[in-house]
């Protein structure tokens, strides 16, 4: 049974959570498309950034997965489940429950991922589920552990508002936390907040900052450890915190004393006085907020990292407290309420540890576990690896597109290639949804519902209010349907996510004691109304006692002794060095207005126009060496792959160090995922991958043709070397390259060719403009008078038509009486039509005559014979020039002339 | 007014080229000649390129009067029609009419025009059988038009296709027939040949190429036309419009210096040092003229040379051409294609509306161009052609016309 939630009128609005950064904005939202920030909600009181603006134009989006499918033909929902039920029960039948695997997403609702988590860890008995989150914040997860003893996040987004300092490392908040950054900007401005940002890149968030320190990639550790270093030098230790609650501070220290201050400035690549300006500011500011993100966590020393933050702000005691703390900014919309559930392969649930029997015990028994797992199962990019050694018979994917996103990503289509069943549950065909055996269309935002937690441990609904496309379901519903299935009825027999969300939170308050900080036992008691209208919450909530804001600020830990730990954090060089043969690092990221694989925004046209293109950044020093040029193509290389991409030299870039997005994937982009080129380096404690260094070569790529194509479908395979997709207004573009000539000197290109090129049939209405000397040729194709598509080709670069301009001709309607005119690829604005032919002999149009006399006053049809040649070859439209003259003499005539 | 006696000036030739010339000289000097014209047609000068539009019954045969007979009088110029001239002695310096009236010239422009070229087919003397060259051929295909209803049009070129279009607007159903494989071959290339073919087709126009007249049939008048194949085509009407010939006839007889036309030079003098000869019956440097375009600067030239300014030469213009069909519009200037590796076409094709444009380049200079359905931009490509300026900066829009190419 599957309760199906009643939807509000189209022009209902109703309050939900942006579905992008961990920053959880509250949206107010209707089925109609108007989407507004909810001025209730305390993320974002009101605000929100480019993407969540733009999120009504996602709504109703084409190229959704809308029926099951087995093997590529459609299935009923029966059928599919069925079919995976029995492939799921007979691997584990044959090779035990090991042989099975969940690779869920931090875009999964707080329900989904309790039932992902149940079925795999209780019922089919290993821990085989691990999430994109290992990709993301595992390394802060595993911070926190070994500090707190709990995954704990101590502070709430008003720190920001309190704080005196805030250090962003590794962290580009202006565009990846917009609105967490625009209270920053608010506090700088109310009571001339500072604030440093510790990235190897110029980013959108410098500007405004006290100081930036561009460090080199990778050496975090050794600053921090100088900071820790500083501060027991000169003094500015809480000896009393230190004594009271915490341990481990003799040896960290020791540890951080390792490397002098030349060191540091050797290894991190700063001036010694700008390090030494951050120290003495850290140091003599009390209200510290050191807020970071995936420059920290995505690091194969993520761990020490954060735990190299953390210690510097237990030795000051400045944790738990207004204004001051360590902040863990998490990237996805649901990474902490999967955290809370313990949807990682390494967690067990409610923050309970495999590491503990009593916690395993304990939640089979709420679970009434038939084969509750014993220990940790594989961690993403080990899971993966076991995919790739035929370990794995059955992987269910949900709301993640691995195939981009995971490291060494031409390994990881290798894997699921050879997998013997996989299931991909997700809005929108991908990269990853070609691999797939069964294919799920599940419900996307706006049309699930349940619950979301962000950075600051505040639980939101996010409520649906549009009805799903085709036959799309919950990723819980399918989930608990594969454990009905596989003969779990009973624990598996929920019909609505209320059910789901108080088993969650009974489990959280399930013999807590205090004992573990998450629990949200109060919740628990809400009814499906209450749930329904549930307001944001922040937690702990437990039934009694302390319910949200801050959190170890009293100095108490859930550490068995109660104390936190000082973790000594030797520093260690990348897994990748940069060599001879590899001499760059390449470091990747997020632009401003793409989200993840791009399966969302990448189809909202301004969305598309900040950051169009795949690229390379580069330092000009770097691309002079290499002999690039900016806007050129560069090959670059690393130990998995290779790309071709476009060049853009930038100045806040670091010497050595280059960037490159990592939204694309071959769904729309010759270039594919950036991640194909990154090493698997996991960090030893989180297993977190280092997607942010890789030891890469480059060269300059040499293409024989350029050119652009514009269509109104969403092209995913385009013959062309370099391609990718951007969203336009009334289409798609595709900026071209190729390094094979398309014809012989002086030649045309093949109809054939040009055919596959346009997606159009032989015979089609086609416009077709040929220089063929100078290699230049463009087409328009037409289908029953609309225009589809163009595309320009040519040898020469600077004759491909700008790509705004066309786009902008594209979403024009094309005049019908001159319609090929738009393949000049220049704008048509302002070039006014010349009207009704008057002079035949010169054709000279009505328009421009009266124009003509209007502007130069003139007077008789001699006057005009002299501006415009009308009427002086055969003078048969004298007689027509008298009476415009009369008339254009007139105000208000013009339209008895024509 | 000066005192002396005016020299007389003699026009033989009361067509466009001779009055334009008129035109230019009295823009120059009006006072310097005593003028008299001389015109075989009984009408005062009209324009002739407009009759397809009279024959379509676009414009009425007032409207493309270009001299009414008050011109001549307020301009005093004595004007002869219906009366064509005979003789010429260049010694006397006298002209012969046809009624016999002797009149004495000291500077004389030929202006005699062109005569349809009519092939020796059998039959060719029925009634029905016309050119299209003057208001009397104009007059007998309205009157064939009331009374039949075929017709047909041997050649398709600029004049036969707009007398096939006027007469199919006067509701005949006419056929063309073209004897090479496109039509207007000498100012289209093939693909602008086949997309005009069809437009006519469209319209209701037959036309039928590779076609070769064998003969006319008919008794009493022609009613029917026989191909070299044995196809045979009913014919009220039969038009003849494959081409023109210099009318030289008065000039040879004359002793004046002919080849196809009479040879002039670069003043538009001709071998006797008073004659000049203007319009269609010139011959310059081997080259004969029938556009409009290149009369217009002979009548200049003519007329700069009769006043006696210095450094005046006739330069041909870059031959264009337009057609005057409505609604179907094709343009054609200088060169139809490329001839050698040097010259570089550049094309759009466009079936789908019908427009087809392609300019021919050598060396950087644009040389040709053709243009089918959307025309507008003819006359500045002559521009472009005329200046021989470098287009390789522009040359990726150059095609799109000037708004476009000079667009910012």
């Amino acid at each position: 049974m599957f309760h199906s939630p009643s939807l509000p009128s189209p022009q209902t609005p109703i309050k939900t959570t942006c579905p992008y950064c961990g920053v959880g904005c509250g949206v107010v939202a209707s089925g109609d498309g108007s989407v507004r920030g909810d001025d209730s909600h305390p993320a974002n009181e009101g605000r929100l950034c480019s993407k969540g603006s733009a999120l009504g134009e996602t709504l109703g989006m084409g190229g959704r997965i809308l029926y099951p499918e087995i093997e590529g033909r459609r299935a009923t929902w029966d059928q599919a489940l069925d079919h995976t039920a029995a492939k799921f029960s007979a691997a584990i039948r044959d090779h035990g429950p090991d042989s099975v695997a969940i690779y869920a997403s931090g875009q999964f609702l707080t329900e989904d991922y309790y039932v992902a988590n149940k079925l795999m860890k209780g019922f089919f008995g290993a821990a085989n589920i691990d999430t994109n989150s290992r990709l993301c914040m595992a390394s802060s997860v595993a911070g926190h552990i070994r500090a707190f003893g709990e995954d704990i996040v101590p502070g709430s987004y008003e720190d920001i508002d309190h704080a005196d300092l805030i250090i962003l490392v590794g962290s580009n908040a202006a565009w990846c936390h917009p609105i967490l950054f625009r209270r920053l900007e608010v506090a700088k401005k109310a009571r001339g907040t500072k604030f440093i940002v510790i990235d190897p890149r110029v980013t959108a968030s410098c500007d405004g900052a006290e100081l930036h320190l561009p460090l080199r990639a990778g050496s975090d550790v050794a600053l921090f450890n100088g900071l820790l270093a500083f501060l027991a030098d000169n003094k500015h230790f809480d000896n009393v915190f230190l004594e009271n609650h915490c341990s481990g501070m003799d040896s960290a220290v020791a540890t951080a004393r390792t490397f002098t201050i030349s060191e540091i400035a050797a290894t991190t690549g700063l001036d010694q006085h700008d390090i030494l300006k951050f120290y003495s500011l850290f140091a003599s500011t009390r209200r510290v907020v050191t807020a970071y993100s995936q420059g920290v966590n995505q690091s194969s020393a993520g761990t020490d990292k954060v735990n190299a933050i953390i210690n510097c702000h237990l030795a000051t005691g400045r944790i738990g407290k207004p204004g001051m703390g360590p902040f863990s900014l998490t990237g996805q919309p649901n990474a902490m309420g999967g955290r809370e559930v313990g949807g990682l392969a390494n967690q067990l649930a409610a923050h309970m540890s495999f590491a503990s029997p009593e916690h395993i015990e304990r939640v089979g028994r709420f679970w009434n576990a038939t084969n509750i797992a014993q220990e940790p199962g594989l961690k993403a990019v080990d899971l993966f690896e076991a995919l790739h050694a035929g370990k794995i018979k059955a992987l269910w994917i949900a709301g993640t597109n691995p195939a981009v996103s995971l490291p060494r990503a031409d390994r990881i289509r290798d894997a699921l290639r050879a997998c013997d069943f996989v299931v991909n549950a997700d809005c929108h065909h991908g990269d990853t949804s070609a691999f797939a055996h069964v294919l799920l269309p599940a419900r996307g935002w706006s049309e699930k519902d349940g619950t979301v937690t962000n950075s600051e441990r505040r639980i939101s609904r996010q409520r649906a209010f549009r009805p799903a496309p085709g036959e799309a379901m919950p990723d819980w519903w399918m989930l608990a349907q594969l454990g009905q299935r596989m003969g779990w009825q009973d624990a598996f027999a929920y019909e609505k996510p209320s059910q789901i969300f108080r088993e969650h939170a009974a489990l959280s308050a399930f013999e807590n004691n205090g004992e573990r900080l998450f629990d949200i036992g109060a919740l628990a008691e809400l009814n499906d109304n209450d749930y329904e209208n549930m307001p944001p919450c922040q937690w702990p909530a437990p039934k009694k006692g302390h319910q949200g804001g801050r959190l170890l600020g009293d100095g108490l830990f859930p550490t068995s002794d109660g104390r936190a730990r000082l973790v000594a954090t030797p520093f260690r060089p990348l897994a990748e060095m940069p060599h001879g043969e590899k001499p760059l690092i390449l470091n990747t990221g997020r632009i401003r207005d793409q989200w993840h694989t791009m399966t969302r925004t990448g189809s909202v046209a301004r969305l598309s126009a900040h950051t169009p293109e795949p690229y390379l950044d580069i330092n000009p020093e770097d691309a002079h060496r290499a002999g690039l040029e900016d806007g050129g193509m560069v090959r670059i290389e690393s130990a998995h792959a290779s790309a071709i991409m476009p060049v853009r030299l930038s100045n806040e870039q670091r010497q050595g160090e280059v960037h490159a997005a990592m939204h694309w994937s071959f769904t729309n982009s010759s270039t594919g995922p950036a991640d194909r080129l990154v090493g698997a380096s996991v960090d030893p404690i989180s297993g977190q991958p280092e997607l942010k260094a890789s030891a890469v070569s480059i060269s300059p790529q040499e293409m024989a043709w350029h050119g652009l194509l514009l269509h109104r479908e969403p092209l995913s395979t385009i013959d062309s070397t370099y391609w990718c997709r951007i969203a336009i207004e009334c289409g798609y573009a595709f900026p071209l390259a190729g390094i094979n000539p398309l014809a012989r000197p002086g030649e045309t290109p093949g109809d054939e060719w040009l055919l596959a090129m346009l997606g159009a049939e032989p015979a089609s209405d086609l416009a077709v403009y040929a220089d063929p000397a100078r290699g230049s040729f463009r087409y328009a194709l037409f289908r029953d008078g609309d225009l589809i598509a163009c595309l320009f080709v040519a040898r020469d670069a600077g004759a491909i038509p700008e790509r705004e301009t066309m786009a902008k001709i594209f979403a024009s309607p094309i005049p019908v009486e001159n319609r090929a005119r738009m393949l000049a690829g220049i704008s048509l604005d302002g070039v006014t039509s010349a009207g009704p032919t008057i002079c035949a002999c010169f054709t000279i149009g009505q328009t421009t005559i009266i124009d003509t006399i209007e502007r130069c006053g003139l007077k008789s049809t001699a006057e005009i014979g002299a501006s415009l040649k009308a009427g002086t070859n055969c003078g048969s439209c004298l007689p027509e020039l008298e009476k415009l003259l009369r008339t254009t003499a007139q105000p208000g005539a013009l339209t008895q002339a024509a | 007014m000066s005192l002396h006696k005016k020299e007389r000036l003699l026009l033989v030739g009361n067509g466009m080229a001779g009055m334009r010339t008129i035109d230019e000289l009295l823009v120059r000097d009006r006072d310097r000649y005593d003028i008299e014209v001389i015109g075989a047609e009984p009408h005062p000068n009209y324009n002739r390129i407009m009759l397809s539009s009279v024959l379509a019954g676009e414009k009425r045969l007032e409207d493309i009067v270009l001299h009414s007979r008050q011109f001549y009088a307020q301009n005093n110029i004595a004007l002869t029609t219906g009366d064509a001239a005979r003789s010429i002695d260049t010694a006397a310096k006298t002209v012969t009419l046809e009624s016999g009236r002797s009149l004495t010239f000291d500077k004389l422009i030929l202006a005699t025009g062109s005569r349809p070229v009519v092939p020796p087919l059998p039959g060719l003397e029925l009634p029905g059988n016309c050119a299209f060259r003057d208001i009397a051929d104009l007059q007998r295909m309205q009157e064939a038009s009331r009374n039949g209803t075929h017709a047909v049009v041997i050649g398709g070129g600029l004049l036969g296709l707009e007398a096939a279009f006027g007469l199919m607007r006067l509701g005949m159903k006419v056929t063309v027939l073209h004897l090479m494989q496109t039509l207007m071959e000498r100012q289209l290339d093939e693909a602008a040949g086949y997309l005009l073919q069809r437009d006519l087709i469209t319209r209701g126009i037959n036309v039928i190429t590779l076609a070769e007249t064998e003969s006319i049939l008919g008794n009493e008048r022609a009613s029917a036309v026989r191909l070299s194949d044995g196809r045979e085509l009913t014919a009220d009407l039969v038009v003849f419009a494959i081409g023109v010939r210099p009318n030289i006839d008065l000039a040879r007889k004359s002793g004046l210096e002919v080849n196809r036309g009479i040879k002039v030079d670069d003043t538009m003098r001709s071998t006797h040092s008073a004659i000049y000869a203007v319009g269609e019956c010139v011959e310059h440097r081997g080259m004969t003229f029938g556009l409009v375009a290149p009369l217009w600067l002979q009548a200049k030239t003519c007329a700069a040379a009769l006043c006696d300014e210095t450094n005046v030469a006739f330069t041909p213009p870059a031959n264009y051409t337009s057609l005057k069909i409505t609604g179907i519009d094709v343009f054609s200037a200088g060169v139809l294609g490329a001839r050698d590796d040097g010259d570089e076409e550049v094309t759009l094709r466009d079936a789908g509306s019908r427009h087809y444009k392609k300019l021919v380049i050598r060396d950087d200079k644009l040389v040709g161009a053709i243009l089918y359905g959307e025309i507008s931009d003819g006359p500045w490509f002559v521009e472009m052609i005329e200046s021989g300026q470098d287009i390789s900066a522009v040359r990726d829009r150059l095609l799109f016309g000037r708004a476009l190419a000079q667009a910012a």
